[in-house]
């Protein structure tokens, strides 16, 4: 891999609750590494309370992460103050997940297109306007919606001014958190097919936020699992699919639908117990022994040990004494599925 | 909306689309449109005393002391011969005067200072926080007429009192817009943007809470008007010759069983006066949420 355009090592984020009585620490996100290449789309899943929007955040430091490092091209932005970060906003952007409070109601869709443009400088005036008529020919957005306001838009449309905004500067990293959760299904495949083509043209990198795995499957290179706060797994797209060795992704992968009605009703389908535990307390060793349905195999290593996230070959890396010792889990085989 | 609105609408620019929108829904509030009207002609009738009112406002008619309506004086004389309509229209100066100023002055200074302590958080806000608490506790006439009564009665220092008086209240809703409005994610989009603060809180802090602010300062009127008119009737604002609402109530005191009247008048010009400031402040609440279309 050539280097790579984002590198995160070790990213925690604690959120300190304050409160009368209850004090405590959010441990929203706990020592999470990856990195993403050029022209890469890397997948982040996870189920709510995960901690995905938060290394969303901090990505593009919107928040200051706890400790960590993460790495822009190689520069270092984890500590960069709000002025400093300002012209290194040029190589990314975001796309939000909600459409409709992610587009400032005052400004017309054409400004808010254009102001990333305005803010770093790169076009005024007349120019400006070209510019933002461009992308919006490039979004699939007729010419005439720039004069129109955000509430006057559909929530497919908006997400196409979203799209444009973040586009705006051509930043070399795209950052989307669940930018199709909050669509319509019949409108969710339409920006998907637009951020994979415009990927395809303008060749960015993107971290792509989803607790869909379908979407994942579709759009993204490689993907990482995240369990409360940490990554439990991370492959190419192909063989996390085909090859899951963590129990959680085969107990997520399990839990999804395929298109043949006999073959889904014939599937083994793995359950999972109870719900997320609160990261205000993880549990202690494996985060996820307490909803594994092999804690009685990985048991007592997985109560007293964190399982590190190790290489088992061809850039599968897998956080989990079971597959640590050689055993493989086996909860869920999708090769018992046409793919 | 209809598919021959759509394309019609696309011709015009979209100011004047937004202001038509604004006017058509003004139109289907009836309380909001009277409320305007009275308070146009209110404030109409501060600007125009001059060329409107029948009589100067201390010209004397000895003739007719304490006279009832006629159609030489069509709300009657006071105690001095003094033409009581001519006096009320004065008097509006005073009131519209003292109103809008004092809420401007408590809009200049609570502004900022809200959004300031909202955005940011930190210490700052804590401190500006505790303080405004610490002033919300004392009723506004008596934060009013203690200020009115360190800085000496005029006008101009009841206006400045009663525009601090105001100010706390008004913080306090700046600050909590502004709290509200930095977590929007059109805000972190623009802080994504690369955009300076100051650029965030004049492009999409300000004008998201331009509504509400309109609308408190709307309701902010009528409680300076009637404040000022306090402040008058305790002698702490217009001095005596000049006319006010307040000093006609207080000069009506002594002659309250005779010609009650003239205490009734500018009761009602009071009443009437801040009922329109409400009824339109009300009204721009429903109106000016950009979120509802029609």
């Amino acid at each position: 891999m050539t280097e790579p355009v984002l590198e995160v090592e070790g990213l925690v984020k604690h959120f300190p609750v304050r409160g009368l009585g209850a004090k405590g620490v959010v441990h929203a996100v706990d020592g999470v590494s990856f990195r993403i290449g050029r022209g890469e789309l890397l997948g982040l899943v996870g189920e709510s309370g995960s901690g995905k929007s938060t290394v969303a955040n901090c990505v593009m430091r919107l928040v200051a992460p706890t400790a960590g490092a993460i790495r822009l091209n190689g520069t270092d932005i984890t500590r960069l103050s709000r002025r400093a970060l300002r012209p290194l906003r040029r190589s990314m952007h975001m796309v939000f997940q909600d459409p409709y409070s992610s587009l400032d109601p005052r400004m017309t869709c054409g400004q808010i297109v254009g102001e990333p443009l305005d803010v770093q400088g790169l076009a005024r005036g007349r120019d400006l306007d070209v510019r933002v008529s461009q992308l919006f020919d490039r979004v699939g957005l007729r010419d005439e919606l720039r004069f129109r306001y955000p509430h006057e838009l559909s929530g497919g449309q908006r997400q196409r001014v979203g799209l444009a905004r973040a586009l705006a500067v051509s930043p070399e990293l795209l950052v989307a958190d669940e930018p199709v959760s909050a669509l319509d299904v019949s409108v969710q495949a339409s920006i998907l097919n637009l951020l994979r083509d415009l990927q395809e043209e303008l060749g960015f990198s993107c971290l792509f936020i989803t607790h869909d795995l379908a979407t994942v499957e579709y759009l993204c290179d490689r993907v990482a699992v995240m369990y409360l706060g940490q990554i439990v797994e991370v492959a190419p797209t192909r063989e996390l699919f085909g090859n899951p060795k963590h129990p959680y992704t085969q107990s997520l992968l399990s839990a999804g639908v395929v298109p043949d009605p006999e073959v889904q009703r014939s599937r083994t389908r793995v359950v999972l117990e109870g719900d997320l535990p609160s990261p205000l307390e993880p549990p202690s060793g494996c985060r996820f022994r307490t909803r594994c349905p092999l804690e009685p195999r990985s048991a007592p290593q997985s109560h007293d040990e964190e399982p590190p996230l190790v290489d088992v070959g061809d850039g599968h890396l897998v956080a989990c004494h079971l597959v640590r010792r050689g055993e493989t889990p086996d909860l869920y085989r999708p090769l018992e599925v046409a793919r | 909306m209809s598919f021959v609105d759509t394309s019609a609408a696309l011709t015009v620019n979209p100011r004047a689309r937004r202001r038509r929108l604004l006017r058509r829904r003004f139109a289907r509030r009836p309380l909001a449109i009277i409320g305007l009207v009275v308070a146009l002609a209110f404030i109409l009738a501060a600007i125009l005393a001059p060329w409107i009112a029948p009589y100067s406002a201390g010209a004397t008619d000895f003739n007719a002391l304490l006279a009832h309506s006629s159609s030489k004086h069509l709300l009657g004389t006071d105690e001095l011969g003094r033409d009581v309509l001519s006096r009320i229209i004065w008097g509006a100066r005073a009131s519209i005067e003292a109103g809008v100023l004092a809420t401007l002055l408590a809009m200049a200074v609570a502004v900022p200072v809200g959004i300031v302590a909202g955005y940011y958080r930190g210490w700052a806000d804590a401190v500006i926080a505790r303080l405004t608490d610490v002033l919300l506790a004392f009723p506004f006439l008596i934060v009013a007429v203690g200020l009115a009564a360190i800085l000496g009665p005029s006008l101009t220092n009841a206006t400045i009192a009663l525009g601090i008086g105001a100010a706390p209240a008004l913080i306090r809703v700046a600050r909590g817009e502004a709290l509200a409005l930095r977590e929007e994610d059109y805000v972190r989009a623009a802080v994504a943007n690369g955009a300076s603060d100051a650029r965030i809180l004049a492009r999409h802090v300000l004008p998201n809470m331009l509504s509400t602010l309109i609308v408190q300062a709307t309701v902010a009127i009528p409680t300076a008007i009637i404040g000022e008119a306090v402040l008058s009737f305790l002698g702490l604002g217009v001095q005596p010759p000049t006319p006010s609402w307040g000093v006609m109530l207080a000069d009506a005191q002594s002659y309250l069983s005779q010609a009650p009247r003239l205490a009734v008048y500018p009761g009602v010009a009071i009443f009437l006066c801040s009922l329109s400031f409400n009824l339109l402040g009300d009204g721009l609440r429903d109106i000016l949420d950009p979120r509802t279309t029609r």
